[in-house]
């Protein structure tokens, strides 16, 4: 059970929280420009690594803001927390 | 006449409280700080089970949690019966019942004997192998086998004692109360830091407080005095929270650990009414100190199960803290120091040690010379090759160990015995450590998994660290706690400790005996009865992971899950297979540590409090009403209302017709209704919803399809445009909290330059929707000056306006099809405003009806309720609602995948219409449709998805999903039944009033 430290409220507790899949995935701007292929790739293709992965996270039961987190899905640690908006890291 | 094997009296004990207490039906007496294994064991009873499989007599093995055979059913046939109590760890009280767990019939009964019997025949594997297949057959072999199998009754009866939840939030945690977590938690406390102290025991000091090791000493006293001085100073500190009776059940992530408080298992019945009886404690720690102790090992020989062979240790602890005598004739059999201990203690109390067998070649540390003084045999390089005695041990046979421990020679050497006691060493609970994700380390010389990484801020600290020995417990801890607590000194910093450094082991996982291993009983797992045997058989089937060995074994899949037995069966493998301990690494243990009751783990969420629900501001004029109701999502929801013994079906019937025909009324406060305002708030529609908005007129209305953005429909509602900037969208009842989830996302994420905000408003307005032909009349006598006129007040627009001096929206939009007004008030005028429309409605024989009815209402329309006809799969175009698809639009979400070339399929499901051809014929929702009858295999068209008889049309209707449907109007298809077939035709979605001309009559 996580502890979460949302960028808005502080530490809470991880069932107050709802995970929402890999961060940095844009909408594209102009979907009907797109191939099938490229369309399929924003819409279905997901890396679900193991290691260092970046996620969206909602404070579903909080603030209801959403925000990046950098967790290692190998030991659940969670390396960073940033606001929405904000550029990942490069490393 | 009872039995009372007792040595002189233990400390731990009150002799002056004699306890009653029935086990398998006998009554017996104990004295008040018994354990049910101690009180049975005082009375010579040993026998206490039967095994898993065999149906092999089993008896008391151990003094605690780990314990795999003494496992009972408490207080049968009450509805206080509770199944895997570890006799063990239940203290006795006055009345109690227990009864042997695997013992169908009864305990010395053999019905299962005959599986000890055929064993040859029920090696690894057997059923998987044999009582699954042919899968006809496991109807014939379950009723022996669920009889026999010894896994407890669930109790039928409610439970009725309370359960509770704590948070405990604290900086230091401490999981274990020997003396490394007293020590631990004393330091902690008098840091300043907020400290939890927990043991399962109901006393502090582990094994420290009774055990008087003659060569354990500490400022030159023995160990258990100094630990009970260092105990009630404990006592004092301040912010320390100590709970005794309370195990960690999980230890998980970032320090968050999950404990069950036992507060009244130990007490009688009269004093456990009204009480909460167990506490889930959720603890989320800054620091934890697990200092969980060690278990000792058994050894693997053959016949190493028979009642009367007990851990080493246990023999020791019943007789030093409880004051029991295990056996009159006592043999120890070991492989290092630990039973010499066992061994000097009977002695010392008066108890017969006949010899000790020892694997070893010889030990010259001071206490196996006081064994050795005390005139007790030792036999040297011996092993135990068989043990005698049906339900309880008779005698044991020696012989000696060959060089490299593979063989035995020589002449065996019989000792009559009763209680056997057994010693292979010590393996650190580590647990816990590796539930948190610790990742352990595989100590070759010791043979022991120790902690290696950890996955959080905690230690783990004395013998579940590796720390056997008291001097180095003590140095080791002083060291450790300074460093992570971030403390200058400890208060044991300097004191003197002497104590025994003699560590010498041999380590053979599989004794060997003079017989093939083909013909002994060498156990591993007692709970699961699995040999060595078997565990051999495994490999030699092809088994390597140590996962696939257990489950194919069994080994360690019981509700001990293994404490005891598996090292050995990863010793078997390694030595088996010829691989390193440590890269065959070990077996997950998963929480909890010990069985968790049900009630602990919900609490007081029981009953209405089991999960939260809604109702509606009109609810309580339903339940006079006598209103059934149903659940959607939370919200108790009025399913229809019967009159004078009505059915549902003739309830609903009566409430279809009365809608059509005059006037019906429906509470639809439990539509979800999200308010959005700001600059771009059409835009925001424009992009959410499949259609238009931004042409939308103030004061009307809209009814709008969300897709996902895979194209699929999501939800669906009416939306209407307040002012400028302002709309209210309602969802369907149980998307409400989904569709605004996600309206926030895109806000947040995709589009924070939008100027729009949104608010859940659900619970804001009660909403009551009149339809009908007489709804307009009942609304004029409600709100007499409002111009009710279509140039006025036309179809699919709204009105703010008063029903005297409550304000009200009022929506003119049908889910009917009927003339109909939907009158929004703020939620605590609901009822009134309810009351006042069936006042008015009286004279027109105004209806009340509830889903049931609006269902079948929506249906005889065609109109579809998402995730009844859709179920995620289906495109506003599968559904033949194109007309819904804005083309102009640039994009909207899900806009893109309605032309990947998957969605634009023809022979996609469609939805259709589906008329019975005999009319009387109502279809299940869910029937599958088919063209041809006698294809093999059969091609499945689709499914129904809803179904009525409808009242209007006095005839059978249904909507499906057909493959392809679109193109098939008109086209004869069957509905293959159980005992039937039906024949149905493909028909137009719309039944009832095709060309809309009710709506504005
Ligand atoms: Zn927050």
């Amino acid at each position: 059970m996580f502890l979460i430290n949302c960028p808005y409220c502080g530490e809470r507790d991880q069932h107050e929280f709802k995970a929402g899949g890999e961060a940095h995935i844009e909408r594209p701007k102009q979907p009907t420009e797109l191939s099938d292929d490229e369309w399929a790739e924003y819409l279905f293709m997901r890396k679900n690594i193991k290691g260092v992965q970046f996620e969206r996270w909602n404070h579903a039961h909080g603030c209801r803001k959403w925000f990046n987190m950098v967790r290692d899905t190998s030991n659940d640690q969670i390396k960073l927390i940033y606001k929405m908006g904000e550029k990942p890291p490069s490393e | 006449m009872a039995e009372n094997l007792r040595v002189k009296s233990s400390e731990f004990i009150d002799e002056t409280i004699r306890v009653s207490f029935k086990f398998n039906g006998k009554e017996y007496y104990g004295f008040k700080g018994d354990t049910l294994a101690s009180a049975l064991l005082a009375n010579n009873v040993h026998l206490v089970g039967r095994s898993f499989k065999y149906h092999r007599p089993r008896g008391i093995m151990t003094a605690g949690s780990e314990e795999p055979n003494a496992i009972v059913q408490v207080n049968d046939n009450t509805d206080r019966t509770e199944p895997n109590v570890r006799a063990t760890e239940l203290e006795i009280y006055e009345g109690l019942e227990a009864s042997s767990q695997n013992c169908w019939p009864s305990v010395n009964f053999d019905i299962g004997g005959i599986n000890n019997v055929i064993s040859p025949f029920l090696p690894a594997g057997f059923y998987y192998k044999t009582f699954m297949w042919p899968a006809s057959f496991w109807e014939k072999y379950e009723y022996f086998i669920r009889h026999s199998a010894g896994l407890g009754k669930s109790p039928k009866d409610k439970d009725p004692d309370i359960y509770d939840h704590r948070y405990i939030h604290c900086d230091v945690l401490v999981v274990g109360a020997g003396i490394s977590g007293i020590l631990a938690a004393k330091n902690a406390a008098k840091n300043n830091l907020k400290t939890l102290l927990v043991d399962e025991k109901n006393e502090l000091g582990g094994a420290t407080i009774y055990q008087n090791r003659e060569f354990n000493k500490i400022e030159n006293q023995s160990s258990s005095d100094w630990i009970k001085k260092e105990i009630q100073e404990l006592k004092k500190l301040n912010n320390l929270e100590i709970k005794t009776r309370t195990s960690v059940a999980a230890f998980h992530g970032y320090n968050y650990l999950l404990a069950r408080e036992n507060l009244t298992d130990h007490l009688e019945k009269k004093e456990k009414q009204g009480k909460i009886r167990q506490r889930l404690l959720k603890i989320r720690a800054k620091k934890v100190i697990l200092a969980t102790g060690a278990l000792e090992r058994p050894l693997i020989f053959n016949n190493n199960d028979r009642p009367g062979i007990m851990l080493s240790s246990a023999v020791k602890k019943y007789a030093d803290f409880y004051g029991v005598v295990s056996g009159k004739k006592n043999v120890f059999f070991t492989n290092n120091d630990s039973a010499y201990e066992s061994a000097l203690c009977l002695h010392n109390k008066g108890i017969k040690v006949e010899a000790v067998i020892d694997i070893r070649e010889n030990s010259g540390s001071k206490i196996v010379k006081a064994v050795n003084d005390a005139g007790i045999p030792i036999h040297w390089s011996h092993t135990i090759v068989d043990t005698k005695g049906y339900k309880k041990l008779n005698s044991i046979s020696a012989m000696k160990l060959s060089n490299d421990g593979s063989s035995v020679t020589g002449s065996k050497i019989d000792i009559v015995c009763d209680c056997l006691g057994v010693a292979g060493g010590w393996t650190p609970a580590v647990h816990l450590f590796t539930q948190s994700g610790g990742k352990l380390t595989f100590d070759e010389t010791n043979k022991v998994f120790l902690p290696n990484k950890y996955s959080s801020e905690q230690i783990s600290v004395g013998s579940c660290n590796g720390d056997f020995k008291i001097k180095e417990i003590i140095n080791n801890l002083s060291i450790n706690l300074k460093e992570f607590l971030n403390i200058e000194k400890t208060d044991f910093d300097n004191v003197t400790v002497e104590s025994e450094d003699d560590n010498s082991k041999r380590n053979i996982w599989l004794l060997p005996s003079d017989k093939p291993l083909g013909k002994t009983k060498p156990f591993v797992d007692y709970q699961n009865d699995a040999t060595a045997k078997d565990i051999k058989l495994a490999l030699r089937e092809g088994f390597r992971s140590i996962e696939h060995v257990k489950r194919y074994t069994t080994t360690g899949m019981g509700t001990d899950q293994g404490k005891l037995g598996n090292m050995h069966a990863l010793g078997i493998i390694a030595d088996t297979a010829d691989v390193k301990m440590g890269e065959l690494g070990t077996t997950t243990f998963r929480p909890p540590y010990t069985p968790l009751t049900f009630g602990t783990i919900v609490g007081r969420n029981v009953g209405e409090y089991f999960d939260v629900f809604r109702r509606t501001p009109m609810n309580d004029w339903h339940v006079e009403n006598k209103a059934e109701f149903e659940n959607v999502g939370q919200w108790k929801r009025a399913w229809y209302y019967p009159i004078n013994n009505e059915s549902m079906h003739e309830a609903v019937q009566r409430e279809s017709m009365a809608a059509r025909e005059t006037a019906g009324i429906l509470d639809a406060s439990t539509l979800g209704k999200i308010d959005i305002q700001g600059t771009d708030a059409s835009e925001f529609l424009n992009r959410v919803y499949t259609n238009a908005w931004s042409k939308l007129g103030i004061g009307k209305c809209r009814y709008g399809l969300m897709l996902n953005e895979d194209g699929m429909v999501y939800d669906d509602g009416v939306t209407t445009r307040l002012g400028e900037n302002h709309y209210i969208m309602t969802t369907t009842t149980g998307g409400a909290a989904n569709v605004l989830g996600k309206l926030e996302d895109y806000l947040q994420t995709e589009w924070p330059e939008l100027d729009v905000y949104l608010t859940s408003v659900t619970d804001h307005y009660a909403t009551a929707s009149i339809c009908g032909p007489n709804s307009k009349k009942i609304l004029n006598k409600i709100i007499p000056d409002l111009d009710l006129s279509e140039e006025n007040f036309p179809h699919m627009s709204f009105k703010d306006t008063q029903i005297e001096n409550i304000k009200c929206r009022i929506m003119r939009i049908s889910f009917t099809g009927e003339h109909s007004y939907e009158i929004n008030v703020q939620a605590n005028y609901g009822k009134a405003v309810w009351e006042k429309c069936m006042e008015a409605g009286k004279e027109f024989n105004i209806t009340p009806y509830g889903t049931e009815t609006m269902h079948l209402l929506r249906a005889e329309k065609g109109f579809i309720i998402v995730g009844q006809d859709t179920d995620g799969t289906m495109t506003p175009i599968d559904l033949q609602m194109d007309w819904i698809v804005s083309k102009k639009k640039y994009d909207f979400i899900g806009k893109r995948s309605l032309y990947r070339s998957d969605t634009m399929k023809e022979d996609r499901k469609q939805l259709v219409g589906l008329l019975t051809d005999d009319p009387n014929i109502v279809l299940e929702e869910g029937a599958q449709i088919v063209s041809e009858l006698n294809q093999s295999p059969v091609n499945m068209l689709g499914h129904v998805t809803s179904s009525y008889y409808s009242p209007n049309l006095k005839k059978s209707i249904a909507l499906a999903v057909v493959r392809g449907g679109k193109n098939m109007m008109g086209k004869k298809l069957f509905i293959p039944m159980e005992n039937k077939t039906i024949n149905v035709t493909i028909a137009n979605p719309v039944f009832f009033d095709t060309e809309n001309k009710r709506l504005n009559a």
